[in-house]
């Protein structure tokens, strides 16, 4: 029950939206609008339980954007248009996104660095070693058969939406298991969870690990849905953390819950909508995406976690 | 974070270091660990000149020119104001991600108001700092009243100027007398007037830090705020008013970016990455994350080092993304470093 009060207003704003969409674009309402939604929205929801697992320990991962570009950029060049490269540069963007979690999360509990500070200079390096070894320009192209998972539907069902079932019963099924419960003792608490047993780096680098490995997932699927380029993943790790935050997540860690940080991702992603559907200018999405966000977060955080929360 | 906060000493409510000459061994202790602190940045500053100089001789080349000196002056005055600003508002436990487009607001408001006339440059002025000031002012109640993060309110805000930015204007506006723009350009014998504008935003906060209430009062809420506001501390006025601060520096950076233009510019806040890379030249330089610890000494340090990393790069013609590169592993280490120095005082 208390869970419930606690993530009840995103669901409520996120209800409201999806009406409004409704009543603006009744196509929303059939399957296929829907779905088309679902396919949109995936990549960023994704992104948002990953993050959710490092800000419910008590981080931050301000790389998750970076990585996303420089597996969009990577598997382009690659790849290079040939559908036999596609299986194991999958492969390799898969282990790619682990080894950028473990290298976040082993700097942060081994060398004491704050994450903010770690994932934002991983962020500067990514971005920086992907270019170089582009020459500043995104090449190449993807195959067929990558593109699948971010535009291709299976039967009626798009894949990304497929890929976007899969990631979230995952992390709700991982958020249940020990590893989950461990996680939330870190965060709420990190003494208490070392005296009582939990080996707390250990959990801290497995966090990031996740959220390395969800924005690989992301990566892939938007390389196929919005196509090649270097501003793909630009923004998206604010987007993400706002979108855990707007779930009613506390920063500082401890608590919340990963099915309200992904409802806060598809509340942003259906208030983009709303603004495109009503023709509020790009320009001015933003700013009302702003006064929203201030005002959700108001409406939904209503603990007192300022103080536990310090960056 | 939340573990770390958990772990840290309590601090004495008035900044240590004003506190040292009366309180014995103990405050000189925290005296040497602070003076050390700012010693490790500047000697890596010196190390990486010497470095720099070494490799640029090498290179064939000539480092300690005058003109490289004056070069680095005035490219991180900009980023200097800011870090200053970033440096209080960090202090207090807070951070500010809105100052990037706050800076192109202001340069936008600077050019519009002056509209190139002499006699625009005082409403100018005003107008920016006016400007500033209530960015500052909402983004301090967003968090003390609304009680919402400032990672989140500070985003916010920054969402919103930009939305208004974007909206309003397509590209650089407005225009800058000439008289003005002596600001970014003139310099008085080796020293560019950006840079004694620059310094004198960093003694003004240092002035304020170590010499004012409202400077120890932003150490005390940095380092506890629950403890400040049981000793009768204000805290939410104090996080308020250094929001101010921090943003009225803002401002000042997108003055002096206005006077280098010559106009004003809806992307020069965000194309010079002032929102990170300014949190990252204060935590460079020392001060911690969490609130609490650190000055402007170290800020000063950290952006210089910042700087001098970007002029050798520059002297030696090396790829604009290697920057990148090494500025991540720079900044990730040095913080390694403090925190291995801050254990080992903990665990003595």
């Amino acid at each position: 029950m208390r869970a419930l009060r606690s993530m009840g207003p995103i669901f409520l704003v996120l209800a409201v939206l999806l009406a409004l969409i409704a009543v603006a674009n009744p196509f929303f309402l059939e399957p296929a609008g829907f779905l088309a939604f679902l396919k949109r929205a995936a990549p960023l929801v994704i992104l948002a339980a990953g993050q959710y697992f490092v800000i419910v320990s008590g981080e931050f991962d301000l790389s998750v954007g970076s990585l996303v570009t420089v597996q969009v950029v990577v598997a382009a060049r690659l790849i290079d248009g040939s559908e036999p490269a596609t299986w194991p540069v999958l492969a390799l963007l898969v282990a790619l996104g682990l080894l950028v979690g473990l290298v976040n999360g082993v700097i942060t509990t081994g060398l004491r660095v704050p994450s903010f500070i770690t994932t934002l200079g991983m962020m500067l390096v990514l971005s920086g070693a992907v270019f170089l070894w582009t020459g500043g320009a995104p090449r190449g192209a993807l195959s067929e058969t990558f593109r699948m998972f971010g535009r291709k539907d299976l039967g009626p069902v798009p894949w990304s939406v497929l890929v976007l079932l899969v990631a979230g019963a995952a992390a709700i099924l991982l958020m249940r298991s020990d590893f989950g419960k461990r996680l939330i003792a870190t965060g709420d608490n990190e003494r208490a969870a070392g005296l009582s047993g939990v080996r707390v780096g250990r959990t801290r680098v497995l966090a990031f690990v996740v959220s390395g490995l969800a924005a690989a997932v992301a990566g892939i699927l938007l390389g196929g849905f919005a196509g090649v380029s270097a501003q793909v993943g630009q923004g998206l790790e604010f987007q993400a953390i706002t979108a855990v935050v707007l779930g009613g997540v506390a920063l500082g860690g401890g608590r919340g819950s990963v099915v309200a940080a992904m409802a806060g991702a598809f509340t942003l992603e259906a208030l983009f909508t709303l603004l495109n559907l009503h023709g509020v200018s790009g320009a001015l999405e933003y700013a009302v995406q702003g006064v929203i966000i201030a005002a959700v977060a108001m409406g939904t955080v209503r603990l007192p976690f300022r103080r536990a929360a310090r960056v | 974070m939340t573990g770390q906060n958990g772990l840290r000493p309590a601090r004495p409510l008035a900044a240590p270091e004003t506190a040292a000459p009366a309180a014995g061994p103990r405050g000189r202790a925290a005296l040497a660990g602070r003076i050390g602190s700012t010693q490790v940045i500047y000697l890596a500053l010196a190390g990486v000149m010497l470095v720099g100089w070494l490799l640029v001789a090498v290179d064939g080349g000539n480092f300690l020119t005058l003109e490289t000196v004056v070069g680095i002056q005035q490219r991180s005055a900009a980023l200097g104001i800011v870090a200053v600003g970033q440096t209080l508002a960090i202090l207090v436990g807070s951070l500010d991600l809105s100052v990037a487009y706050l800076i192109s607001l202001t340069s936008l408001v600077a050019a519009e108001v002056m509209a190139g006339q002499d006699g625009g440059i005082v409403p100018g002025v005003a107008a920016v700092l006016a400007v500033s000031a209530l960015a500052g002012l909402a983004n301090g109640l967003i968090i003390t009243r609304l009680h919402v993060h400032a990672f989140i309110a500070t985003l916010g805000t920054a969402l919103i100027i930009r939305g208004v930015v974007d909206h309003l204007y397509d590209g650089p506006a407005g225009s800058v007398p000439e008289s003005f723009q002596r600001l970014g350009y003139d310099r008085l014998g080796p020293v560019p007037v950006s840079a004694l504008l620059w310094a004198g935003v960093a003694v003004a906060a240092w002035f304020l830090l170590r010499r004012t209430r409202l400077g120890y009062r932003i150490y005390a809420v940095g380092g506890d705020e629950e403890v400040a506001r049981l000793s009768g501390v204000r805290t939410g006025r104090v996080i308020v008013a250094t929001h101010v601060l921090c943003s009225v520096c803002a401002g000042i950076a997108g003055l002096l970016l206005a006077g280098r233009l010559g106009a004003g510019a809806p992307t020069v806040g965000t194309d010079g990455g002032y929102d990170l890379e300014s949190i990252a030249a204060v935590v460079l330089g020392g001060t911690a994350l969490a609130g609490g610890r650190g000055g402007i000494p170290g800020t000063v340090g950290g952006v210089l080092l910042l700087a001098v990393l970007d002029s050798v790069f520059n002297q030696l013609e090396v790829n604009a993304f290697v920057k990148d590169v090494v500025r991540g592993v720079v900044i990730v280490a040095a913080v390694a470093v403090y925190a291995r120095r801050t254990a080992r005082r903990r665990s003595r």
